[in-house]
């Protein structure tokens, strides 16, 4: 059942990928309305796939590179959904929609191997520090698809070549209220995530902090994203700048998620 | 039944001519009264605009109607017909579908893809409703031309873009600026265009207008013109942080701002981006104020290149707008042909079975001795008669309204068999979605 849900949504993301592709090329409100429906569908099947594996497994599904990859793709395809609908940025999900339909595919290709779940893990603590990590991190993956988009409209703007895809992207106002919104929530489930997983890892381990590779890069991304809320807030920081910081961020969080094993479990 | 089209547009006649046909909208009973009085004609709609004047109406007879709607132009607005007649095009069956849907899709405009036609033809449409003179089948039909310039509108992007300078600076600035209600407009100096871009700001929606110029008294004047603030051009610098959208049209021969100010403004404003529109020739602004991020400079050779960019995109859209209308031909064409299928078939029936029955009856009162079950027999061997007879034509009849030349089997027939009148021709019908 968690196979055919996986590829039903792998599948659906794929069609999906294709018509947010098309919405950049063909303008039709049919595309539109119907990009959104396959990726709801896919979204609907991934939640199904995921629940269905959490019920099996009886824990939740980000204990191994391959489960924590299908889940950052549903946390990502969730908040962009949230925002599509709030700010009705069809186009921004050309951006998004591939990054997750990426993941998933990774995560297809990786074998989880049946295993007795180490009994570290078995925290509560450790539950709440990885979920609000994920739900942080989709928030900044977002943050980062809209700060390219960003980057490419303030290029048009500047060379003033206004084309067809400047049209058709979002005006540099709803991006920036998104990049904000974004960080406002992102960031502070970040910081109880860092929390939550120090707390658990002093349960685990007996130290709250142990200067581990996950636990520095964490760290990292933290002032990152503290230092792009804190220039938003004093100074008024946005535009190029913040956009630019903001993909920093993202590339430093998939540098942290595919390079660093967490030392004690995987 | 026949759609028909007649009229004369701003690709015909030069505006001496259009203004001689138009018909005012006061007095739009009269004409359209007479137009359906007219030998032949059925329905009829008067579209009249200071581009086109066109007569949509149904006829059995498409030449004559043609013929007839051409002089009752002349005629009604007593011009000579030699004058008026090079002038006048006519469309009939599809061309006169993809002619009305061509109009009320605005490819047809002056200005492809303006948005004043449609408006135009759906009063026309409303007075021609309000006075009977439109039917079954032109209500149909331009209940469809609405939707097709509803689907043209929104599939294409034929009427997105702007074509005049203030309207691409207003759409420059929703891309920048995303939702104008909260955004605050400056005009510095003044200026023909400097105004009608203020004006279609505010008409966008735009939270208020500030007014600076050399002479106090004229900011005064126009900042009262438009609802605004008047500031006095020495204290630019004080007020120009507060502008989101910066018109400038000054005759100063020298920039009056520069990079170093807008910096300043900018950061008075915690880099909120601010939007300059150069109209100014010389320029007002320095162009290098453009490197700056979060300002944003538009000249107006900018505006004009968007401008002409729009205008080939239109005509681009308009090729797909034509796909659209191929296909919407086709869907109404075919309701046309099969309207008068149904009632034909249904009154040639009707009219076989009343001869059957009269027959029947003499036949049965002339007996003397009937024997059992006769009457019943008979009645079972006349009814598979008929129905044998009738199955050929009425298959061929379903298969005409399909292939499109119904027309003339529904007239042979209504010949033939002296059928009553068609429903629609005098009765009016509800009008099916």
């Amino acid at each position: 059942m968690t196979h055919l849900f996986f590829y039903l949504t792998v599948t659906l993301y794929g069609c999906a990928t294709i018509a947010y592709l098309a919405c950049l090329i063909r303008t039709s409100p049919w595309i539109t309305l119907w990009a959104a429906r396959i990726l709801t569908a896919g979204f609907t099947a991934h939640m199904l796939s995921t629940i269905h594996l959490a019920s099996k497994m009886k824990y939740l599904p980000i204990t191994n590179m391959q489960e924590s990859l299908s889940f950052f793709g549903l946390a990502i395809v969730g908040a962009f959904i949230f925002f599509e609908r709030k700010y009705k940025v069809t186009t921004l999900g050309s951006f998004i929609v591939p990054i997750a339909l990426m993941m998933l595919i990774a995560s297809s290709s990786l074998h989880g191997e049946v295993r007795q779940l180490h009994p570290v893990l078995q925290s509560n603590w450790f539950w709440f520090h990885a979920l609000l990590a994920f739900v942080s991190y989709a928030c900044f993956t977002i943050a980062a698809g809209v700060a390219v988009v960003y980057l490419i409209q303030n290029h048009f703007l500047k060379t003033k070549r206004l084309g067809a895809l400047f049209q058709k992207l979002p005006s540099l106002e709803t991006m920036d209220e998104i990049s904000y919104r974004c960080l406002t929530v992102g960031f502070p489930l970040l910081t109880f995530a860092i929390i939550s997983g120090s707390i658990w890892s002093e349960k685990a381990m007996g130290s709250y902090w142990v200067w581990d590779h996950k636990q520095t890069w964490s760290l990292i991304i933290w002032l990152i994203y503290a230092a792009l809320l804190h220039g938003r807030l004093t100074i008024g920081w946005r535009g190029k700048r913040a956009a630019i910081l903001s993909i920093i961020g993202f590339v430093v969080i998939l540098f942290t998620f595919f390079t660093m094993k967490h030392s004690i479990t995987w | 039944m026949n759609i028909i089209v007649v009229g004369l547009s701003h690709k015909t006649a030069a505006v001496e001519i259009r203004e001689k046909v138009a018909f005012s909208p006061n007095q739009i009973e009269k004409p359209l009264g007479e137009l359906i009085r007219l030998e032949g004609i059925i329905e009829g709609v008067i579209v009249s605009t200071c581009n086109r004047v066109e007569i949509y109406a149904t006829t059995r007879d498409i030449a004559g109607g043609i013929a007839r709607i051409k002089r009752f132009m002349a005629e009604y607005h007593h011009l000579p017909f030699e004058l008026l007649e090079p002038h006048l095009y006519s469309y009939h069956a599809e061309s006169a579908i993809r002619h009305v849907f061509r109009v009320a899709s605005s490819l047809d405009s002056m200005i492809i893809g303006e948005p004043q036609i449609l408006g135009q033809i759906k009063t026309s449409y409303g007075y021609a409703a309000e006075f009977k003179s439109s039917g079954i089948i032109l209500n149909r039909f331009l209940h469809k031309a609405f939707s097709v310039a509803k689907r043209v509108r929104t599939e294409t992007r034929i009427a997105s873009s702007a074509v005049s300078v203030a309207f691409a600076a207003v759409e420059l600035a929703k891309k920048i600026l995303g939702c104008l209600s909260d955004k605050t407009v400056m005009l510095i100096g003044a200026g023909e265009m400097c105004e009608l871009a203020a004006k279609h700001f505010l008409n966008s929606g735009a939270k208020g207008v500030m007014v600076t110029n050399r002479t106090f008294e004229r900011a005064e004047k126009l900042a009262d013109e438009f609802g605004g603030e008047a500031v006095r051009f020495e204290s630019l610098f004080e007020h120009l942080h507060r502008a989101d959208i910066v018109l400038s049209s000054t005759g100063a021969p020298h920039c009056i701002i520069g990079p170093q100010d807008v910096k300043e403004v900018l950061k008075r404003r915690r880099f909120k981006p601010i939007f300059f529109i150069d109209i100014a020739v010389p320029r007002d602004i320095d162009p290098k104020v453009d490197e700056i991020e979060n300002a944003y400079l538009f000249t107006v050779d900018h505006l004009q290149e968007i401008i002409q960019a729009n205008l080939a995109q239109r005509s681009l859209e308009a090729e797909k707008a034509e796909e659209i209308i191929n296909q919407e031909i086709g869907q109404f064409h075919k309701w046309l042909s099969t309207l008068e299928v149904t009632p034909t078939i249904v009154a040639l029936r009707n009219r076989f079975d009343e001869i059957r029955r009269v027959e029947l009856d003499k036949t049965i009162t002339g007996w003397k001795e009937l024997p059992p079950d006769a009457e019943k027999r008979l009645e079972s061997l006349t009814i598979a008669m008929m129905n044998k007879l009738l199955h050929a034509p009425t298959s061929a009849l379903k298969q005409a309204g399909q292939g499109g030349r119904v027309d003339l089997y529904v007239d042979a027939l209504r010949q033939l068999f002296q059928l009553e009148a068609l429903p629609h021709d005098n009765e009016e019908l509800e009008l099916e979605e």
